[in-house]
C-alpha cells in the first residue's frame, strides 16, 4: 500500500516569552549570520528539550526534534503523550498551519484538519450560512457543499434552528454543527485535534461512529490526538507515543498505550499543584486490576519541609473522562495527622472499600492539605481498572459506559 | 518506483521566493466570496442607523472641511463647490484608506482562524478589498447625487471623458491600498510598534495626497529647496485622486498619463513585492504573532 504521510527529520523551534528588545536583537544577529554572513541560522543549534517541568536554560525550545515515520494509506493513528509532548505541534505542521523548523513533509490527497470544530462561525450569521463558510474555509467548494447541505443539517441535528443566528445557539449545538460540516469534508488525510471531547455522550459516540466508517469503510487515512485512551483504543490501529518533542514509541496501538500508561512511574511525572509544605514523596496500590467489589488499597509516603500541624489527606477519583465519581478523605473516618516536624516522613495507609464502580478504568489524584492551605496535589497519578465480577458476567449487554456505579440487588 | 512525483502536498521549512500558488487562490474562490458576504451581512448588526452610516460618514466628514478647510482656513477649491470637491476627494480616499487599515491588520485580526486551518491567507486581503467596494458604491451614489442637484442649479463642475477611467481608477486605488495593506501585516506580526507607527503614517498620508486642498494650490511651492509640486505627484494616490477630480469635476488639469502610467506601475511593484513578503509570513506568522 503507498504512503499517504511522510514525516522526514522534522523539527519545530518556538522562541519562549516575550517579544522584546532582546527579540529584535536577536533578530537582527540572525539577519546578519544569515544574509549577510552567508551562514547558517546561529539559534538553530541551541534550544533545550521540551520538557515543561525542567527550567529552560535557553530561550529556544524545541517542540518537536527529528520526527520521522510514515503513515500507510488507510491507517487510523493515534498519537498521544502527556501536556506538551508536542502532539498538537504535529498536527498544525500537518495542516500547514505553521512551518517546520527543518525537514520536509510529504502527503498524498487532500488534507482535512479538524483542529477546532466550527472554526470560522460568525455568530451574526444564521446556521446555514455558517456551514457554507465553514465548509469553504475546510476547503469546500461551494457546489459541494450544497450537495452536502442535507447530510449535514441532518448529521448535526439542527434543522430546526439552521435559520437562526448561531449565536443563538446552545455551545453544544454550534460543536455538533461544526463537526457536522468537518464529517462531510472526505478529504483523503483527516486530521482530528482532541475535538470529540466536547458534545454530549451520544454526539461523541455519532462522531467517533463517522471517524470508524472514514477509516474503515471508506479508506481514508486518519490522524487523531487524544487523551481519551478508550477512544484511542477503539478507533486506531497504530500508535505514536510522543516524549519531549520526540517519538518514544510507535508500533501497535495497545502496545503503545500500554506503554505510555506504564511509562508514568515516579512522583515528579506528574502534574502538580500546592505549596510544597508536605510533600508526597511516592505511593503505592497494592492491586491496581481490581474485580467489582474488591478493595483499593493505597499507601502514601508523604515528608513535610515545615513543621505542620493538622494534615488532610483525601483522594478524588474520576473516570477516565476526569469526571469526579468519588471523593474520599480522612476527614469522615477520624484519622487525623496531628503534627509533622521539619523533615518527618511518614506513610499512610488507606483501605477503600468495596469498590463498586462501573467495570473501566479510573484514576484518583492525591490532595494534601488543611482546609485553608493545599500542601501538595498529584493529579491523577493513582491508575486502577474494574473489571466485572461473576455476579455480573451474566449479562448479555454490557455497561453503558455512562453509568458509573453498580448496586447489588436483592429480588424478593 | 518514483514515489517522489506522486506527493500532492509537501511541506517545507522554506520556500522559493516566488511561490505563490495561483491555482490554490482560485480554487478558493467560493471562499473570497463568502468572506465578502459575511462582511457586508454582518458589518452593521446591532446598530439603529445601519448602512445608514455608510452616507453619514462622508456627510459629516464633508461638513467638517468645509469649516475648517474651506471656511477657516480659507483654501480654494479649484472654482467647484466645496461640498462637491470634498466629497469627491473622500470618497476616493476613505476607500483607500479602509482596505489599507483592515488589509493591514489581517494577521493579528484573523490569528484566531489562521491559526487552526489552512487556506491561502491572501484570500482574506482580497477579500477585504472587494467587501469596501460596496460601501464605496454607496458613498459614489451620494457623490452622483449632490452632483446631479449641483448640475441642476447651474455650477461649473463638467464632466469630461476622462471620468471613463473610473473603473481603472478603483483598481488602482485597491491595487495600491492592497499592496501596503500586505507589507504592513506581514511586518507587524512580531512588532506591534510598527501597528501604531503605521497608523500614523496613514493618517498624515492623507494630508500628502490632494484631499482637502487641489494640487493646483502647491504648484510653484518650494519648501527646503524642494519643488512641491513634484514631490507630491510621487505619492502614488496622487495621479489617481487628480485624475479621478478632473474626469468628474473638470478641476484643474489632467495630471498627465505620463503619471497615471508611474502610478499604475507603482501598484503592480508594490502588489508583487507585498505578495512575496506576505507568502513568506504566513509561514512562520503564527509562532510570533
Amino acid at each position: 500500500m503507498a504512503t499517504a504521510i511522510e514525516f522526514n527529520n522534522v523539527s519545530k523551534q518556538y522562541r519562549l516569552g516575550l517579544v522584546s528588545t532582546k527579540t529584535l536583537s536577536h533578530d537582527i544577529q540572525r539577519w546578519w549570520t544569515i544574509n549577510i554572513l552567508g551562514k547558517e541560522d546561529p539559534y538553530l543549534k541551541i534550544g533545550s528539550e521540551n520538557d515543561r517541568s525542567t527550567k529552560a536554560d535557553s530561550e529556544y525550545v524545541w517542540a518537536l526534534k527529528d520526527i520521522d515515520f510514515k503513515i500507510e494509506q488507510g491507517d487510523v493513528v493515534g498519537i498521544i503523550g502527556r501536556n506538551g509532548a508536542g502532539k498538537s505541534t504535529l498536527l498544525k505542521l500537518l495542516s500547514k498551519v505553521t512551518g517546520p523548523t527543518t525537514g520536509t513533509i510529504r502527503a498524498r490527497g487532500r488534507i482535512g484538519s479538524l483542529l477546532e470544530v466550527g472554526t470560522g462561525f460568525h455568530p451574526e450569521m444564521t446556521g446555514r450560512e455558517n456551514i457554507y463558510l465553514n465548509g469553504a474555509i475546510l476547503g469546500m467548494s461551494k457546489a459541494e457543499i450544497t450537495r452536502k447541505l442535507d447530510e449535514i443539517v441532518d448529521f448535526s441535528g439542527c434543522e430546526r434552528y439552521i435559520d437562526t443566528p448561531v449565536k443563538r445557539y446552545s455551545s453544544g449545538m454550534t460543536v455538533r454543527l461544526g463537526f457536522a460540516v468537518a464529517a462531510f469534508l472526505e478529504p483523503e488525510i483527516l486530521v482530528v485535534d482532541e475535538v470529540l471531547a466536547v458534545g454530549d455522550a451520544e454526539f461523541q459516540k455519532k462522531a467517533i461512529g463517522k471517524m470508524q466508517n472514514v477509516s474503515q469503510g471508506e479508506g481514508r487515512t486518519v490522524l487523531f490526538v487524544s487523551h481519551n485512551m478508550t477512544s484511542i483504543r477503539q478507533l486506531c490501529q497504530r500508535g505514536i507515543l510522543l516524549k519531549n518533542g520526540r517519538i518514544e514509541r510507535d508500533g501497535e496501538i495497545s502496545d503503545v498505550v500500554d506503554y505510555y500508561l506504564g511509562s508514568i512511574k515516579t512522583v515528579g511525572d506528574y502534574n502538580r499543584m500546592g505549596n510544597e509544605m508536605v510533600r508526597v514523596q511516592d505511593f503505592r496500590v497494592e492491586k491496581e486490576s481490581l474485580t467489582l467489589g474488591d478493595d483499593l488499597v493505597i499507601e502514601v509516603d508523604i515528608e513535610a519541609s515545615r513543621n505542620v500541624e493538622n494534615v488532610d489527606i483525601s483522594f478524588d477519583i474520576t473516570d477516565e473522562l476526569g469526571k469526579l465519581v468519588a471523593h474520599v478523605s480522612n476527614f469522615d473516618d477520624n484519622y487525623t495527622i496531628k503534627h509533622l516536624n521539619q523533615g518527618d516522613k511518614k506513610t499512610i495507609h488507606c483501605r477503600i472499600k468495596n469498590i463498586n464502580l462501573a467495570p473501566g478504568c479510573y484514576l484518583s489524584s492525591i490532595w494534601l492539605g488543611n482546609p485553608y492551605v493545599m500542601y501538595d496535589m498529584v493529579l491523577g497519578c493513582i491508575k486502577f481498572s474494574v473489571s466485572q465480577n461473576t455476579h455480573f458476567i451474566k449479562r448479555i449487554t454490557p455497561y453503558d459506559k455512562s453509568a458509573k456505579v453498580v448496586f447489588q440487588s436483592e429480588w424478593f | 518506483m518514483n514515489e517522489a512525483q506522486e506527493w500532492t502536498t509537501v511541506i517545507k521549512p522554506k520556500d522559493k521566493i516566488w511561490s505563490v500558488d495561483f491555482k490554490e487562490l482560485w480554487k478558493y474562490r467560493d471562499l473570497a466570496t463568502l468572506f465578502v458576504k459575511r462582511d457586508i451581512i454582518t458589518q452593521y448588526k446591532q446598530t439603529v442607523l445601519g448602512p445608514l452610516w455608510f452616507i453619514l460618514q462622508p456627510v459629516i466628514t464633508v461638513l467638517m472641511y468645509m469649516v475648517v478647510f474651506g471656511g477657516i482656513a480659507g483654501i480654494a477649491t479649484d472654482g467647484i463647490p466645496q461640498p462637491l470637491f470634498y466629497l469627491a476627494g473622500t470618497c476616493m480616499w476613505q476607500y483607500f484608506s479602509d482596505c489599507l487599515s483592515k488589509t493591514s491588520n489581517t494577521f493579528v485580526n484573523n490569528s484566531g482562524l489562521f491559526g487552526k486551518v489552512y487556506f491561502p491567507r491572501l484570500i482574506v486581503p482580497i477579500s477585504n478589498v472587494t467587501s469596501n467596494l460596496l460601501r464605496f458604491g454607496i458613498q459614489l451614489s451620494l457623490f452622483v447625487v449632490v452632483y446631479i442637484i449641483y448640475s441642476t442649479i447651474g455650477c461649473a463642475a463638467s464632466v469630461n471623458w476622462y471620468a471613463l477611467l473610473f473603473p481603472l481608477l478603483v483598481v488602482m486605488m485597491a491595487g495600491l491600498a492592497l499592496g501596503f495593506g500586505i507589507i504592513i501585516s506581514s511586518m507587524t506580526t512580531k512588532y506591534r510598534d510598527l501597528q501604531i507607527l503605521f497608523s500614523f503614517i496613514v493618517h498624515l498620508w492623507m494630508y500628502a495626497t490632494p484631499i482637502v486642498y487641489p494640487l493646483s494650490l502647491v504648484k510653484g511651492k518650494v519648501v527646503a529647496g524642494l519643488d512641491m509640486y513634484n514631490i507630491m505627484r510621487l505619492n502614488p494616490v496622487t495621479p489617481v485622486i487628480e485624475t479621478f477630480k478632473y474626469g468628474t469635476l473638470g478641476a484643474g488639469e489632467f495630471i498627465g498619463w505620463g503619471w497615471l502610467a508611474y502610478s499604475f506601475v507603482f501598484m503592480l511593484v508594490l502588489l508583487l513585492l507585498g505578495v512575496v513578503i506576505f507568502n513568506k509570513t504566513q509561514k512562520s506568522f503564527m509562532d510570533t504573532v
